[in-house]
């Protein structure tokens, strides 16, 4: 088994563990933070499958860098989002 | 683009240009209203008349727009066409007269004029449609614009009978869709043609074919009410007399029973339909329905319901004659598409009068209404002898040739069903005619609107175009032998349907 | 090749991302005119790229001259000109209606439409895998923004659940793209589609699956159509009309294009499922539209039923070109008509100041133009001749018919018996006369151009339905 493969199969995991998060939880924090999760599972596969022949690949590093951007975008949004509709809830 | 394809469409538009303008005139422009209302009319007319002239003489008229590869809008103002464009737009000219004194400061003015031009358009279109794909692009745009006018009053009841309609035209049109695009899928895309075109088809089809023809007679049976599709009728009686007269003279049930000698004639072919045992079952729905609207309207004390069964039972008489297999019962049922227009429209006129000036809603309120309106029961009485087939009228023309086709057929008990009915129509038209030209008035009418003053018993808008339309009734029964009659244009048609039959 | 800098492609995600950016930089409320004139020049940019496209097929673009993989190509073929024009179609009469409609005050409109409309023609022109990932994002955020941007506490809501279904099914679908990265090592469609085989590795089926839920749930597919009406039934009416027009027709656009393209041989297992999923979202949103009393409710749910006809060309795909036609042609009568009953029902909304089917009464004579608009697009829905929607329909029976497949036929015509009922609960309670009932929000007067703005949309719904024939030329260019 490639260290590649480790970190794919981990990927995998984390990014299972994130969606029931995403599906399961009530939280909105927990939710979006569980978001996180699933999004570091795919960057870890993302960079794990893309290692061939021990060398690196440039492009998924490329991709996992733009998706970490996105991923705080969205995760600033949903954090504002969340908030204000917590405010509302507690007033 | 040539003038020969420019006409047809001049015809469309000198409807549907200005309908969209009224759409947007304030309430208040009257003057402008009637106006553009009166020159469309006119302009149709000329129109319509310049295409007479050309028909007779051989020219043909057309007009095609491709929308998808493969399927084609398509217009063409053949004889048959242009005898229901002209009777259209004729009566839509009387109708508009009729509907500006009945609307007389009523509210939402604009909006019924635009639906109307609508309407009409609609109906120039279903003429005109030069193959089912056409025809059922105009036969929906009549359903979408005649709801506003059936539901025009806004109440309670004018909703409960717009809906009934709107169920029961859209479900028809569901069906006259299935059966389109079977064919459809069977031929590709077909144009009208004498004769029919499904003749050629694989005999495999046969049974496909039956069934398609089933969806698409009772597509168009549902505007042309027969029966048990005819239930919407009666309960669109909500809408204002100007409505009903477009309803039942000028453009839907007509269109309806339109629907069925272009389907029967023109797709199938009337020798092929009646290889595949299609046109008995057809005349038999017919039968039944003259007789069971005849009877339903003997029952009826509401004056326009009773109208209504009356058109039930009438508008099959076309019906029946495209069903009888041979070119006399085909002149008969195609003259009467015109004679029952007229007839119907001056008695829907009539009624019209009677409820705005005096309040007179009911068949046992009409006591003594002959001697405060003459000349609107006179009317009326030519609508109604014309119905019974009283010589001299309109109807008696038709009649004779739909038994003169039924004799010839073979299908004697057709010759039984149309005396039986013109006894029916005798038994629920001469009771009104009796009431109200020899009862004696009552002290009080139930709401007397419109006072007399001398000779003019109510607004002349109002009385003029009921006294044109029942002149035309006797003119057209009198003159019928005439070259520019109704029956002669018809006669014209059989020619092209069958070919040499009258050599 | 001609100058790159004259190339309509970049001009069309640039453009917009200007005039946003602009309109935030000048402040809250502000921006409008900006993007008047900005949409006018998109606008025109997309009918020179469908004129080039129909004339010498499809082309593409490399941005900044890179070229990929390092780089991102921009590819526009007849599909993709399309949905561009349906977009700028769609979006510049809603700027004329959205200048009236915020009189009181945009927030952040303006920013956030150049922002998405930057984003969905970045989507519609993109040309790998990834690139869609990014612009997907892109355009759920910006509709997340706009959804919240009236701050009421049941937007925020609904807001907050449509941006966390976003983010799920964006996660989903990037896993899908890591694992096609990892067995073939390209994300280019292109290159993609000659390497998919029949008989791929499990881990090609398993992206697939992920990246096709991921996009059935961005389009609202029932059962995934959960979150729809709430964010399309609260936003204010030009959001709605943005979301509901343009929005969900981007993941389908993305389905169709994948279904049609690298992932051709294995869509197929799935097509019948989804036709089914399609025949059950009409009927089921259809329903929903006939049982509830908020009238742009009634629009949302018309929107889950719609939306159920673009899945019915899936299993019909296969055979010819009809059905693709038949999607197409549904997504942009869909969107015009949507577009322009969204709009019309926030007219009739600020009209009569009620937000229920029930507040209309005698609404035809205070608005008629907006009424006529909402009844054309009703018909476009409905699938009534001339309309857009009505050829559409008529291409799916006859691809329907041609494959021998005739229970869609049933669902078709059925649909529209059922959208028909729904729209006339509309028209019906409009028409009738009565004393109007007491308003629940301060009643305003409606600008013309809000009517105008929304019965041209609607026309242009029905006109559509005139012009199959040069649909048809676009799409049979440069497609695969």
């Amino acid at each position: 088994m490639t260290p590649g493969l480790i970190f794919a199969l981990a990927g995998v995991g984390l990014f299972v563990l994130g969606l029931g998060g995403v599906i399961l939880l009530a939280q909105s924090l927990r939710r979006i933070l569980a978001f996180n999760l699933m999004g570091s599972g795919v960057f870890l596969v993302l960079v794990g499958l893309a290692q061939r022949d021990g060398n690196p690949d440039p492009v998924p590093q490329a991709m996992v860098l733009t998706g970490i951007v996105v991923a705080v975008a969205a995760t600033a949004l949903a954090l504002a989002l969340a908030r204000q509709f917590g405010d509302r809830e507690d007033a | 683009m040539s003038l020969n394809e420019l006409l047809p469409l001049g015809v469309l538009a000198s409807s549907l240009v200005p309908g969209l303008i009224i759409f947007t005139l304030p309430e208040s422009r009257i003057r402008v209203r009637t106006v553009l209302n009166l020159l469309g009319a006119l302009t149709k007319m000329i129109l319509v008349g310049v295409l007479l002239a050309g028909v007779s003489a051989g020219e043909d008229y057309g007009f095609r727009h491709t929308v998808l590869p493969g399927l084609d809008l398509v217009f063409k103002a053949d004889a048959l066409a242009l005898l229901f464009v002209t009777l259209s737009s004729v009566l839509w000219l009387f109708t508009t007269l009729y509907a500006i004194g009945y609307l007389e400061g009523a509210p939402h003015r604009s909006r019924f004029f635009g639906f109307f031009s609508l309407c009409v358009t609609a109906t120039m279109g279903i003429a005109m449609a030069g193959n089912l794909f056409t025809f059922f692009v105009f036969y929906e745009l009549l359903t979408l614009a005649t709801f506003p006018l059936v539901v025009h009053r806004g109440t309670p009841q004018a909703m409960k009978g717009g809906t009934v309609y709107l169920a029961y035209t859209l479900g028809g049109g569901a069906l006259l869709l299935t059966g389109i695009v079977w064919l459809h899928g069977l031929t590709g895309s077909v144009d009208f043609a004498y004769g029919g075109y499904l003749a050629g088809l694989d005999p495999a089809y046969e049974g496909q074919l039956k069934i398609a023809f089933l969806l698409l007679i009772a597509g168009v049976g549902v505007k042309a009410a027969i029966v048990p599709l005819h239930g919407w009728l009666p309960q669109a009686m909500v809408a204002p007399a100007p409505v009903s007269a477009l309803l039942h003279a000028v453009a839907v049930v007509k269109a309806g029973a339109f629907g069925v000698v272009r389907i029967v004639y023109e797709v199938y072919g009337v020798e092929f339909a009646q290889g595949l045992d299609l046109l008995l079952p057809l005349a038999v729905a017919a039968a039944v329905t003259i007789l069971w609207g005849s009877v339903r309207a003997l029952f009826q004390d509401d004056l326009k319901k009773r109208l209504a069964f009356s058109t039930v039972s009438q508008v099959s008489y076309i019906v029946l004659g495209v069903a009888l297999f041979g070119p006399l019962g085909t002149v008969g049922g195609l003259v009467h598409l015109v004679h029952q227009g007229i007839m119907k429209i001056t008695l829907f006129f009539c009624a019209g009068n009677f409820a705005e000036t005096l309040g007179i809603h009911k068949v046992s309120e009409m006591d003594g209404a002959g001697r405060r309106m003459p000349l609107t029961t006179l009317a009326f009485s030519i609508g109604a002898l014309g119905m019974m087939g009283a010589p001299l009228t309109a109807g008696a023309v038709s009649k004779a040739w739909l038994m003169d086709g039924a004799g010839a057929s073979g299908m004697d008990w057709a010759i039984g069903v149309l005396w039986t009915s013109s006894l029916l129509n005798a038994a629920y038209f001469l009771p009104i005619l009796w009431r109200a030209w020899f009862r004696a008035s009552p002290t009080s009418w139930p709401d007397e609107h419109i006072p007399a003053r001398g000779r003019r018993e109510t607004a002349w808008l109002l009385l003029l175009p009921p006294l044109v339309t029942a002149a035309a009734v006797l003119v057209a029964g009198m003159f019928a032998g005439a070259e520019w009659s109704p029956l002669s244009w018809a006669l014209l048609i059989a020619d092209r349907e069958y070919l040499l039959w009258r050599s | 090749m001609p100058d790159p800098f004259l190339d309509p492609l970049p001009w069309l995600i640039l453009l917009p991302l200007a005039w946003g950016a602009l309109a935030f930089v000048a402040g809250p409320g502000r921006g409008g005119g900006l993007a008047l004139v900005g949409l006018t020049g998109q606008l025109g940019l997309a009918l020179v790229l469908a004129v080039q496209v129909v004339e010498s097929g499809a082309r593409s673009h490399a941005v900044g001259g890179w070229g990929a993989p390092l780089g991102i190509d921009l590819l526009a073929d007849g599909l993709a000109v399309a949905m561009l024009l349906l977009t700028q179609v769609v979006a510049l009469p809603q700027a004329v209606y959205a200048r009236a409609y915020f009189a009181q005050g945009a927030g952040q409109f303006w920013p956030l439409a150049g922002f998405l409309l930057a984003a969905l023609n970045a989507l519609f022109l993109s040309a790998d895998l990834f690139n869609i990932y990014v612009t997907l994002e892109l355009v759920s955020l910006a509709a997340v923004g706009l959804v919240a941007l009236g701050g009421k506490p049941g937007q925020v809501a609904a807001a907050l659940r449509y941006l966390l279904v976003s983010l799920t099914t964006s996660g989903a679908y990037l896993m899908g793209v890591a694992l096609i990265y990892g067995v073939y090592g390209t994300v280019s469609l292109a290159t993609l589609a000659p390497l998919v085989t029949h008989q791929p590795p499990l881990a090609v089926w398993l992206a697939v699956g992920l990246m096709g839920l991921g996009l059935l749930a961005k389009t609202a597919l029932f059962p995934f159509h959960f979150w729809l009406p709430p964010a399309h039934g609260g936003a204010a009416a030009p959001v709605s009309a943005l979301l509901s027009a343009l929005v969900v027709k981007a993941s389908f656009y993305l389905l169709l294009r994948l279904a049609l393209g690298p992932f051709v041989s294995l869509a197929a297992e799935a097509a019948l499922l989804l036709g089914m999923l399609g025949a059950v979202a009409i009927l089921w949103g259809s329903w929903q539209a006939l049982r509830t009393v908020h009238i742009k409710m009634l629009v949302a749910w018309s929107t889950v039923a719609q939306l159920g006809y673009l899945f019915l060309a899936f299993p019909l795909l296969a055979a010819d070109g009809l059905a693709l036609q038949a999607g197409v042609m549904q997504a942009l009568a869909h969107g015009l008509a949507k577009a322009a009953m969204f709009a019309a029902a926030g007219v009739l909304m600020l009209a009569t100041g009620r937000d229920t089917l029930a507040g209309l009464a005698g609404a035809a004579g205070r608005v008629p133009l907006t009424l006529f608009a909402f009844a054309l697009a009703g018909i476009t829905l409905m699938g009534l001749p001339p309309s857009g929607g009505f050829l559409a329909k008529w291409l799916l029976i006859d691809a329907a018919l041609h494959q021998g497949q005739v229970g869609w036929v049933v669902v078709v015509i059925g649909g529209g018996l059922l959208a028909a009922g729904y729209v006339f609960r509309v028209l019906r309670q409009a028409f009738l006369h009565g004393p109007p009932e007491a308003p629940i929000q301060p009643v305003h007067p409606v600008s013309r151009s809000m009517e105008w703005a929304t019965f041209l949309l609607a026309a242009a719904s029905v006109l559509l339905g005139l012009r199959g024939v040069e649909l048809v030329a676009l799409l049979e260019r440069g497609m695969p």
